[in-house]
């Protein structure tokens, strides 16, 4: 990667290539985040409705 | 009772996108990694008595969907096992699941990685939990955990760095690496 202003060089370069372990934890990070940052899928969303609801009625039906 | 129920539920939503993240490293795979996260939910569902409000839901949860792994592993034997290849052949279908090429490469890199090795720098590199909170998830001493990271950290720069001249090299054999910022 080149940059072209010497601030950029600077900091860029020095963080990005001169130490792989930043390198390695940059790339890990960004590859979890990117399925964290997906919206929940809406089975999830469903299924703890259903567990909800479930439980919720069985706790009734245990009152009467 | 009613208002600590919803505080279980809000609480398990909030940490489900760090779970299905945690799962996808793992696994390596959506379709997969989802089944995983519904096992898991499922799991805490009925256990939730179990879980003190208050206390970390979310290593809470990465516990129980890592022992649910290894448990569905073992049942599976040798099918699972035999992950690393299938799982990296099967991303070459999905190339659309992750954003760069880049970090396609860095995937396929994880996941040559040993699965004890995989966890752990997942756990303290991506998850943010700590290395004594890690060593709690898996099950293991503060000092494994350490030398997990930093075994899986030598072998991710010594497979990233040979990459191309002889298609992942040999494994952990290679020279090590002295790894600066993992030690902690």
């Amino acid at each position: 990667m080149k940059y072209k202003s010497g601030a950029g060089r600077a900091t860029g370069t020095t963080l990005w290539t001169e130490d792989p372990n930043a390198q390695i934890a940059a790339k890990l990070k960004a590859l979890y985040q990117s399925v964290q940052e997906e919206a929940i899928p809406s089975r999830f969303l469903d299924l703890l409705e259903k567990l909800d609801a479930a439980e919720q009625q069985s706790a009734l039906q245990g009152r009467e | 009772m009613t208002s600590e129920k919803n505080d279980f539920k809000r609480e398990m939503l909030s940490a489900l996108p760090s779970l299905r993240a945690f799962a996808m490293s793992l696994i390596g795979r959506h379709d997969r990694a989802d089944d995983l996260v519904q096992d898991t939910i499922m799991k805490a569902w009925a256990k939730q008595d179990h879980f003190e409000m208050g206390t970390n839901m979310k290593a809470w949860l990465f516990t129980i969907l890592r022992n649910e792994l290894y448990s569905q592993m073992r049942k599976r034997g040798r099918e699972v096992q035999d992950s690393d290849g299938h799982f990296t052949e099967s991303l070459a279908h999905h190339p659309e699941q992750y954003g760069s090429l880049d970090l396609q490469d860095f995937r396929k890199a994880l996941e040559t990685l040993p699965p004890d090795q995989r966890e752990a720098i997942i756990l303290v590199g991506a998850s943010g939990f700590s290395y004594e909170e890690a060593a709690t998830i898996c099950g293991c001493a503060l000092g494994t955990i350490k030398s997990r990271v930093n075994r899986a950290r030598q072998r991710l720069q010594d497979i990233l760095q040979v990459k191309g001249e002889n298609d992942y090299g040999p494994d952990e054999t290679s020279a090590p690496i002295t790894s600066r910022a993992f030690v902690s």
